[in-house]
């Protein structure tokens, strides 16, 4: 049986510079061999700038790869007819990183949730609003919660409505984007609980990207280390990744401050 | 945005100041003012009475009623010179934002060269080439002033395209007509309602300048410019006739500028950011 979702050889290749100026190519993605199984949870470490964005955003399907495919059970996403498209797109979900951003100012929460569901459950407005509101109580919200304009919620509260739209159309799998990196340590700890709680929950597969190794101890139970653009190194977890000694992985230890002060 | 201008106190005065000149331009035929094109050398020159309010002009025209129909034209021109340059700014700047690439350098050199002509030169080359007249005068202004405005809509929309609720929304299965329809348009809206005000003044000064010098709106039609001009002659004996259509430039310019500061103060965007 094949992979959920597979990346095969992603190349990915940015052109910088205009039209009179001299173009200068940054190849990111340089060969990412990346499978993730029905129901893993995988994190992806790396240090910033490696590429691991530029991979979720490519496994999302929001960027094409210049060389290499990206398939979903399978079925190249790049090659697919509209039907299996449609059913990739509705089962590759994404959270990300800077919560503020993600959510549109002039949409209510319950709008926000709604959209997804408008879209692939073909549901009227005022019929996926109110779908939304027992997703809200999933992620710990209040029902009431959907008629909230972003402004009102706090960043956790925020990033829990951004968990909701994922999980609205019931996705296969979820790519979180350095999804609690902008919280503080004890929003950071709630989200990552009910990530956690989800999980074993619906059985979702996760790619959990992160440049902190400690988020990712303990949420995931794969660890694969981004460096130079490829997959460096892919284990079952953290101590094994530290295990390899690779130069990268030394430099998101020394990045973690330590767990309690002046010890 | 709408709370903060509740309080301001200059965007209700520019604010009703414009209310009072647009409902004039608006009700001018239902006033019951004289023909503002009727002739009458006999009256010439009279002073203000309570037939002519504002006295009469060196043919016998009613002041008033010229200076009112005369705001239809200003007014009412630069308000199709903006449709015009928003309607198809917004679809050259969204083109050129959301594509990128080869299409996004094309667009934008060719606003780079319409940059580079100044509006009465223009205006004065498509008069010589196609007559005068207040379409042609209009043309000009919308030639030498899209290309501001599909620059300013390419930043903002390549600003909002990589904004990671843009991205969700592709994710979440929004095709990109509605990408464009519910998340990119109203956040552009806006801010091109700001500076579209900030520019009327601007363009009202460009068709009355232009009318001045005989170039837009030609007689006996009723234009503030060429009220001025028709006046020139008498700026010793008469000087009322060239006070009053050019407080009426003045004063209208005036409120618009002041109605678009306002509103710029009270939005919560800066230009900075999307000019680049």
């Amino acid at each position: 049986m094949s992979a959920l979702l597979s990346l095969k050889n992603v190349h990915r290749r940015y052109r910088r510079g205009g039209f009179f100026t001299r173009t200068e190519m940054l190849h990111v993605l340089r060969g990412v061999d990346l499978e993730l199984e029905e129901g893993a949870s995988l994190g992806l470490v790396g240090r910033s700038g490696c590429g691991k964005s530029t991979l979720g955003r490519v496994a999302l399907g929001l960027e094409r790869p210049d060389k290499g495919s990206v398939c979903f059970r399978g079925e190249d996403i790049a090659a697919s007819d509209p039907a299996s498209y449609a059913e990739f797109r509705r089962s590759v979900q994404v959270v990300f990183q800077n919560v503020q951003n993600s959510v549109n100012p002039r949409m209510t929460a319950g709008e926000i949730v709604a959209e997804p569901m408008r879209n692939f459950f073909g549901l009227s407005k005022a019929e996926a609003v109110e779908r939304s509101r027992p997703l809200l109580e999933q992620v710990g919200l209040k029902a009431s919660d959907a008629d909230k304009r972003p402004t009102q919620f706090s960043g956790g509260e925020l990033q829990r409505v951004c968990i909701a739209r994922a999980l609205a159309p019931k996705p296969r799998v979820v790519v979180f984007d350095e999804a609690v990196s902008s919280l503080d340590m004890l929003v950071q700890a709630r989200v990552l609980s009910l990530i956690e709680h989800i999980r074993d929950e619906q059985g979702l597969a996760f790619l959990f990207i992160s440049h902190d190794l400690r988020v990712v101890a303990g949420l995931c139970r794969e660890v694969a280390l981004m460096a130079d653009g490829v997959i460096a190194a892919r284990k079952s977890s953290v101590k094994e990744l530290v295990a390899t000694g690779h130069p990268a992985i030394g430099e998101l230890l020394a990045s973690l401050p330590p767990a309690a002060p002046g010890r | 945005m709408m709370r903060r201008l509740f309080y301001n106190k200059i965007f209700w005065a520019a604010a009703i100041l414009l209310g009072l000149i647009g409902a004039g331009a608006l009700f001018a035929p239902q006033m019951g003012l004289p023909d503002p094109q009727e002739v009458n050398l006999a009256a010439k020159l009279l002073p203000p009475s309570s037939e002519h309010l504002l006295g009469t002009d060196h043919l016998g025209r009613d002041v008033l009623s010229r200076l009112l129909y005369g705001s239809r034209v200003s007014l009412g021109s630069v308000f199709i010179i903006l449709l015009l340059i928003v309607t198809f700014s917004t679809l050259a700047g969204s083109v050129a934002g959301f594509f990128g690439g080869v299409i996004d350098s094309a667009i934008m050199r060719t606003c780079d060269v319409f940059l580079t002509f100044p509006t009465i030169i223009l205006a004065m080359f498509f008069i010589a080439a196609l007559g005068t007249g207040l379409t042609n005068v209009v043309i000009a202004i919308f030639f030498t002033h899209w290309a501001w405005y599909a620059r300013i809509v390419r930043g903002i929309v390549i600003s909002l395209k990589n904004r990671e609720y843009v991205l969700a929304a592709r994710v979440a299965g929004t095709s990109r007509g509605r990408i464009v329809a519910r998340h990119i348009l109203p956040a552009l809206a806006p801010q091109l309602l700001v500076l579209s005000t900030l520019d009327i003044g601007h363009m009202m000064l460009h068709v009355a300048g232009l009318s001045f010098l005989g170039l837009g709106v030609q007689p006996p039609t009723p234009e503030w410019g060429s009220m001025i001009n028709d006046a020139r002659q008498y700026i010793w004996t008469q000087p009322q006739l060239l006070i009053y259509p050019g407080l009426a430039i003045f004063v209208s310019v005036m409120a618009f500028n002041l109605l678009g500061d306002a509103m710029r103060d009270a939005s919560d965007f800066s230009f900075a950011e999307v000019e680049s």
